[in-house]
């Protein structure tokens, strides 16, 4: 490795052909990294990859965020691709470096993000003698991730690094981990651009059948009783599948619910919308769920947070699923139509038959099934009563409420973050989505501690939008590092924490289902969160009482830099309506008064 | 994952991969991290120019679950195809085995006349042993080795099932 050419202009395709110069294993990486679009990668550098850091350091192509801590790299990743539609790039060192990214590789291969994470590893000849930073980071990640490779050839780096993005970004999209061996990375390695060929075994299919969807639109066609279900997958998809969604759902006239992980690809503001159907869902949600004659999954994968008991869960209807994954077909329901292929591409060719086949719906039963929603809807699930004397306790609810009528008053495009507990659900519930890729939440894993570094990275995806991670106390403190990257990157994050002092979603189920034995689940020896705040040099605001949370808001969200928002909301609160594991969609809780009703069965007990 | 009662059955799953290293932990972790049964498992290239390997599975599940696994399975990167040779009509199943008998009299002359009943070979033979090479399918291995038993059986090497689609078919 004698010659070092600058990087400064790499340019995409440019060639190093024999006689060139020779790049070394890093250079070819950061070239492959530009080939595929690459703006920015979220890292943590060590050892084994200081020839990539060294690289990087010579070219401007690539923005280096440097995190705190490698699972925050990851999320941040994550949260980067879910608001942009892009690959997420993370670059660890090997051993710890790689081990802390397992739960953010994870957390993207439960929600289906498209991440490429390059970890470091000790030379090849090195690997398997416990070497210094030495992990079996592959056997490690493998069940982690989509895919992942040991390279052991530089004559394959860049091969691998190019496959590992198609991987990532196609199908149904997911974490690929390359394992980069330091000897490769310092020595010469040959440059090669994206390969032409499709990939030899892995071929995923989007395009779905058409007869399959037209017997999916026949029986949506005689439906008395029909739901649109829809989730991750319609994002995944792009905003052009969101979009079909709302003509197919405005021509259709049917009632239509969302997944954690769908809300924004319909909007959740419009009529037709019923809220987020589930454990957390709204009445009308699961009931329509529960008493629908057809069902209509679309990029959904009924996962048990959904579905609650199964032998309860939409009995009786005709079930059609749309799914890019052929392993989420019959997996936990049987269905009656199953299509395999992209949520977007299927939406369109639903559309395409609807206008294309004669029938007319049943327009009659399609106004008895609203009226029976409108009726469902009359219960207000998601109601709860604010005391608005000034020295009141703040509802939580109410908190998400405000920001969300505040955030809307400013008219800026705003992108939510959340931890994982009482506060996620509240603000799934609450905040209200208009267009997609705006939700960034932990669904699949339920990792404490996504939310703030989620908020890094969807505010480096968009640095002049509201990036706001509504939060609780006890899960934003699981990665609360992050204020360091935000404070470096002067990031105008604002973190909104419900402070409730307890592990709320912890000590909910405690509630219900061990005798309100709060076994460790009290938030005991917090931080001053406003001086944390201050250290971290941001901004700290605190709100007590109901005639304090609009001016805290108001303030917070008038404030240029980063934000950390302490709201002491109501402690006891628990997050409502519920479906008690392992009961049915029409067995919901409406509220506290109900609890002392509720008997979880033996075997919903067991359930998490 | 279904709530109806449904019968366990046996399905003998073949799969063709890409023969790269890792690619038998790809399988087998998938199917103990997703609790299928693994009964026997063979794996060997069968197309070095192409560099495709050939894993064999027997495993057994409900309906249900036979076609997760071959799901689960197929969308793992490396696997070019996976078939359910069960479901795919008659086929051939047969794995081999290596018998080792220590015994002398009566027994030993016993263990070598079951051993030409069963078209086994003596493929070592000393005067207080023999060990007996065996093809067939299971259930011929398993009653072989169960008349061995009274009869000195000490040890049994086992390679698993290899199996194939009868007739013109392929996978």
């Amino acid at each position: 490795m004698n010659a070092t050419p600058n990087l400064n202009d790499l340019k995409p395709n440019t060639r190093a052909g024999a006689g060139d110069v020779v790049l070394s294993g890093a250079e070819v990486l950061l070239r492959v990294l530009v080939d595929q679009g690459v703006e920015v990668i979220f890292g943590y550098p060590g050892g084994a990859v200081l020839p990539i850091y060294d690289a990087l350091f010579r070219q401007n192509a690539i923005r280096h965020v440097l995190v705190r801590h490698e699972q925050a790299a990851v999320h941040a990743a994550e949260a980067y691709a879910r608001s942009t539609g892009k690959v997420g790039v993370v670059l660890v060192t090997s051993g710890p470096g790689a081990t802390n990214a397992v739960t953010g590789l994870v957390d993207a291969l439960m929600d289906s993000i498209p991440v490429v994470c390059f970890s470091g590893q000790v030379g090849v000849p090195l690997i398997g003698t416990d070497a210094f930073q030495e992990a079996d980071t592959t056997g490690i990640t493998r069940p982690a991730t989509k895919h992942n490779y040991l390279v052991r050839r530089a004559g394959d780096l860049a091969r691998v690094a190019h496959e590992a993005f198609h991987i990532a970004r196609s199908g149904r999209p997911g974490p690929v981990l390359v394992d980069l061996p330091k000897n490769l990375t310092v020595g010469p390695a040959p440059y090669q651009p994206a390969p032409r060929t499709p990939h030899p075994s892995y071929r995923p299919r989007t395009e779905p059948d058409r007869e399959a969807v037209a017997r999916a639109v026949a029986a949506m066609k005689g439906a008395k009783r029909p739901l649109f279900y829809t989730g991750g997958g319609i994002i995944n998809s792009g905003p052009q599948a969101s979009e079909a969604l709302g003509r197919l759902v405005r021509m259709t006239g049917f009632p239509c619910t969302s997944t954690l992980m769908g809300l924004g690809a319909f909007p959740t503001t419009d009529r037709q919308f019923l809220g987020m159907l589930g454990m957390h869902g709204t009445y009308e949600a699961n009931l329509a769920t529960h008493g629908c004659d057809v069902l209509v999954a679309l990029g959904a994968r009924f996962d048990d947070r959904v579905t609650g008991r199964l032998d309860a869960f939409s009995p009786g209807s005709f079930k059609i699923h749309a799914d890019i994954d052929p392993s989420q077909i019959d997996k936990i329901v049987r269905v009656d139509v199953p299509i395999l292929g992209d949520a977007g591409r299927t939406i369109e060719m639903m559309i395409e038959e609807w206008a294309r086949q004669s029938a007319a719906p049943d327009n009659v039963a399609l106004a008895q099934w609203w009226q029976q929603i409108d009726a469902w809807r009359g219960i207000r699930s998601l109601h709860f009563e604010q005391d608005m004397t000034p020295s009141a306790i703040i509802r939580p609810q109410h908190a998400v409420r405000r920001l969300y009528e505040l955030a809307m008053e400013t008219g800026r495009d705003t992108y939510v973050s959340t931890e994982v507990g009482q506060h996620q659900m509240w603000a799934a519930q609450h905040f209200q989505f208009d267009r997609p890729n705006r939700w960034l939440t932990s669904g699949g894993l339920g990792t404490m501690g996504y939310g703030l570094p989620a908020a890094v990275g969807a505010q480096i995806a968009h640095p002049d939008a509201l990036v706001i991670d509504i939060a609780g106390e006890a899960s934003t403190l699981m990665n609360i590092q992050e204020l360091g990257t935000i404070a470096q990157y002067r990031l105008p994050v604002k973190l909104f924490i419900l402070n409730n002092q307890y592990m709320g979603m912890v000590r909910q189920w405690q509630e219900l289902l061990h005798g309100s034995r709060y076994s460790e689940s009290y938030s005991a020896a917090l931080p001053d969160f406003v001086r944390l705040a201050e250290s971290f040099h941001a901004r700290g605001m605190r709100a007590t009482c109901v005639g304090e949370l609009d001016d805290v808001i108001r303030a917070m969200l008038a404030e240029p830099g980063a934000v950390v928002a302490d709201i002491s909301v109501a402690q006891d609160e628990n997050c409502y309506p519920m479906i008690p594991s392992g009961a049915a969609h029409n067995q919901m809780l409406l509220g506290p008064e109900q609890d002392g009703e509720v008997t979880v069965s033996a075997e919903g007990r067991m359930l998490v | 994952m279904t709530t109806q009662e449904e019968t366990t059955v046996s399905a003998v799953i073949s799969i063709l991969v890409e023969n790269e290293s890792g690619v038998l932990a790809r399988v087998i972790g998938l199917f103990s991290g997703r609790g299928y049964n693994i009964e026997s498992l063979t794996v060997a290239p069968v197309e070095e120019s192409r560099h495709q390997s050939r894993i064999n599975v027997v495993t057994s599940g409900t309906p249900q679950v036979i076609e997760q696994i071959k799901a689960q399975v197929g969308r793992l990167v490396p696997v070019y195809r996976v078939s359910d040779l069960t479901a795919l009509g008659p086929h051939v199943a047969r794995e081999m085995a290596l018998v080792k008998v220590v015994s002398s009299g009566e027994a030993r002359t016993e263990a070598l006349r079951i051993a030409e009943a069963f078209r086994a070979r003596a493929v070592d033979t000393t005067a207080t042993s023999f060990v007996f090479e065996l093809t067939g399918a299971t259930d011929k291995l398993d009653s072989f080795i169960d008349l061995m038993r009274p009869l000195g059986l000490a040890e049994v090497s086992r390679t698993g099932v290899a199996a194939i689609v009868r007739g013109p078919r392929t996978i």
